[in-house]
């Protein structure tokens, strides 16, 4: 007895189908068995958008906004990975700042202190340390490195004044890395190449080191 | 992970520290201070709790203006409420220079919260994210087009400045605007200071513009700066603007001075260089006095636009001339929230129509009975003295701009019949089936169709009306009904996904063709670079023909559908601003 009725016609249920409104002999829609999808095609158009000159204007206002945005000190971008070797191309494409200043001066008395951090001075300037980060590891570091410096110059004969700028930018703070950055720029300017054709080259060839066996023509 | 399983509603749940500390309210009790109990009450204060949908749109709207990393930090605090800095860099996984930057960022627009913790004034500093404040950078181009029509152009840049950096003084804002004017103008001609600082002041004089709100003493970097005035031991909530005496009081430096034209020839060469450096390193005495965009002010001009343009489709173009004088007669003596503006009398009406409306007394006398007249209630009569005394009624104003929205929603996507069922539900509250069938005169199986359709969408809820205690179904009464309130929520949660879609639908045509655009940019600057040297227009045609025509054709029709995409996103803000402005609108009640 119990089931009764079950596959015959419509099952029993608790309350009436009449008072929701299913009469007797209606059909159901057939049941669905995968979800709606993505992109249901529509019975019923949209209303045109509206036009006239102020929704064109506000259009362009919109638009402009967007792009100035993006040439705003407040757009941040993360510093670029760095790859395992340091590429020569890397002087001439620098382009998102890869240490930890901030490119715009807010009114620090209206922000919490642990929130101050360096302002980069636009024109490489010597930017105005305002926080001096207390970094003990990295005096321990700054000392070794000191140190290997010494070794090597003892070692080597001639010392290039390029050689001894690179691993001072690596081991002191950001105070005098702008002023070496302004003193290497001013050294690879007279430079015969012109930078901005500037090719890594790294993408060229790189198939052709396999296959070697292969006599090429 | 550790934020999915925190509460919004349980603030002191969430202990973040290992060292923590007694718990907060002993702190409370025992601190003797005012500030410190400010302090405390700040990390207490409820936050508005966030739909998945808003924090998806607030997550948009970040990346296209400040970028991934300030998207990703902005994200986490709307979702997870006040944190400390630790916590954001930890859980976010991001250095803690870029935690720092971005919070800087967040804070410089007003987005960011912060004050010192749940434990008391030794606790470190707590930052809260404001979404509503991220939903408004949808609104800066209405905001600034409402200003050039108000102010003309000065306007116009001035409150662009303002709104892209967040906050700034005075000083800064005149030179800005004086500049990006003069570069405008022709030769020769440069923008004096005086007329930006005389628009500049007629914004602050109509509260359009107003001045940042004090920070809270303990937690800045300079605690001896802040004078002891704005100090309100009597207030339990952070300052907000408003609070502030001289919210609108303009400082009292004069500028003197014109603005720089930019040569192409670069900076260092410039006649007035000498001078632009010495100008830059005096302050103009209004240092610290910071002016933000008043968005409270341009919602009202906004509502009331809104409730201008119903009357002239309703009625017609003079009556909302009446209505129009007495809602600018009531500007200054409404406050934001109030449900009707002050009593207006007839003749203080008459007096103050604009001049070229002039229509006798007695026909005001006939519209304004007329207004009062119509169902949708916008003006309603309360007094007889000078000649009847008027109010307009906003927020039934904005009822009714909501019902219309609604219903205009139901008929686009439902056809005309379902919104003649809707509209029946909303004015006869609760109908059986059969009273829906009859009353809207649709045959019972079409109506009973549509009325399912509408269920399923959540447009139309079911209630049940027992006869008996044991709810038995053939002798319940089953109810259809419609609440405007729920219904309007529902629909401002679809707007923010319809926003969110259009965004990222666009990201992805832009993404799709970033090739193409990349090229066309190329090409156009080396066309340019080509130009501006003076080259002949063999080489010009030569260059532009290195875009082929169907990637021509392709490109038109990319920015055709971005041009499309944008404008329906400032239209659909148009709709999310009326419904958030009634449901504001209900709560205040």
């Amino acid at each position: 007895m119990a089931g009764r009725g079950r596959g015959r016609g419509r099952g029993q249920m608790t309350f009436n189908l009449e008072d929701v409104g299913i009469g007797r002999g209606d059909s159901l829609p057939p049941t669905t068995f995968k979800p709606s999808p993505l992109f249901p095609a529509m019975s019923v158009q949209p209303v045109p958008l509206q036009t006239g000159e102020e929704v064109e204007y506000m259009l362009a206002l919109k638009q402009e906004l967007r792009a100035a945005t993006k040439n705003l000190p407040f757009y941040i971008r993360r510093a670029a990975n760095k790859r395992d070797v340091d590429r020569y191309s890397d002087k001439y494409q620098s382009g998102e700042p890869k240490d930890s200043t901030i490119e715009w001066s807010p009114d620090w008395s209206r922000l919490p202190k642990e929130l101050c951090i360096k302002v980069r001075k636009p024109q490489g300037k010597k930017p105005i340390p305002q926080v001096k980060r207390l970094k003990k590891p990295l005096v321990g570091k700054e000392e070794i490195l000191m140190k290997l410096e010494t070794l090597e110059k003892k070692e080597e004969a001639v010392n290039s004044e390029e050689e001894e700028d690179d691993e001072k930018k690596k081991t002191n703070q950001e105070e005098e890395q702008a002023e070496e950055e302004d003193y290497e720029e001013d050294f690879e300017e007279d430079t015969d190449y012109i930078m901005s054709y500037f090719d890594n080259g790294e993408e060229f060839g790189g198939d052709s080191d396999e296959n070697m066996d292969e006599a090429t023509y | 992970m550790r934020g999915n399983r925190r509460s919004l509603r349980h603030l002191s749940q969430n202990s973040t520290n290992s060292d923590v500390g007694p718990p907060t309210h002993q702190r409370v009790r025992s601190a003797g201070s005012p500030s410190c109990i400010i302090q405390t009450l700040w990390a207490k204060k409820p936050i508005k709790k966030m739909t998945a949908q808003e924090v998806r749109l607030c997550g948009l709207l970040l990346q296209e203006h400040f970028g991934e990393v300030v998207e990703r930090i902005g994200t986490h605090l709307l979702r997870g409420g006040a944190q400390n800095l630790r916590t954001i860099a930890n859980e976010t996984n991001t250095p803690l220079d870029l935690v720092k930057k971005s919070l800087c960022v967040l804070v410089q627009h007003g987005v960011c919260d912060f004050g010192s913790g749940r434990r008391g004034p030794g606790s470190p500093v707590e930052y809260r994210g404001n979404c509503e404040r991220v939903l408004r950078i949808l609104r800066y181009p209405r905001y600034i087009y409402t200003a050039k029509t108000l102010y003309g152009d000065t306007g116009e840049l001035i409150v662009e400045e303002v709104l892209q950096r967040g906050h700034m003084t005075m000083s800064n804002t005149v030179k800005t605007v004086a500049d990006r004017l003069t570069h405008n103008m022709e030769e020769g001609r440069s923008m004096e200071y005086s007329e930006v600082v005389s628009s500049f002041s007629k914004l602050v004089e109509t509260h359009f513009l107003q001045r940042c709100p004090p920070v809270a003493e303990t937690a800045t970097a300079a605690p001896s700066a802040t004078p002891a005035t704005h100090r309100t031991p009597a207030s339990v909530t952070p300052p907000t603007a408003e609070s502030n005496p001289d919210c609108y009081k303009l400082p009292p430096v004069t500028l003197t001075g014109r603005g720089k034209r930019r040569r192409s020839s670069d900076d260092g060469e410039e006649p007035g260089g000498v001078k632009k450096a010495k100008m830059d390193s005096e302050s103009c005495g209004d240092e610290g006095i910071y002016w933000q965009v008043n968005f409270e002010r341009f919602h009202q001009h906004f509502r009331d636009q809104a409730i201008i343009s119903a009357v002239a489709s309703k009625l017609d173009q003079t009556s909302s001339e009446i209505v129009r004088t007495m809602l600018r007669m009531s500007e200054v003596t409404t406050t934001p929230t109030a449900a009707y503006t002050q009593p207006l009398s007839a003749n203080e009406i008459f007096r103050s129509l604009p001049p070229n409306y002039s229509i006798s007394r007695p026909i005001l006398d006939q519209y304004l009975s007329l207004l009062v007249d119509d169902p949708m209630e916008f003006v309603g009569k309360s007094g007889d003295s000078g000649g009847g005394m008027y109010v307009v009624n906003l927020h039934r104003a904005l009822a009714n701009l909501a019902r219309a929205t609604l219903e205009s929603v139901v008929q686009e996507r439902f056809g005309s019949r379902s919104a003649r069922i809707f509209r029946l539900l909303l004015r006869k509250r609760h109908l059986e089936q059969k009273q829906v069938e009859d009353f809207a005169m649709i045959p019972a199986k079409e109506a009973k169709d549509m009325l399912y359709t509408l269920l399923s969408e959540n447009l139309v809820q079911l209630q049940e009306i027992p006869k008996t205690p044991d709810h038995a179904p053939s002798r319940t009464f089953y109810l259809y009904t419609v609440n405007q309130l729920p219904t309007a929520r529902l629909l401002l949660q679809h707007c923010y996904k319809t926003v969110a879609n259009l965004i990222e639908r666009r990201l992805f045509e832009t993404k799709e063709n970033k090739r193409l655009l990349e090229k066309s940019q190329r090409i156009e600057a080396i066309l340019a670079s080509l130009q501006a040297s003076g080259a002949e227009p063999e080489q010009l045609t030569e260059v532009e023909e290195m875009i082929t025509a169907p990637e021509r054709q392709q490109l038109e029709a990319l920015r055709h559908h971005i041009n499309k995409l944008d404008s329906t996103e400032n239209q659909v803000d148009e709709t999310i601003f009326l419904l958030e402005s009634y449901i504001i609108s209900t709560k205040s009640k």
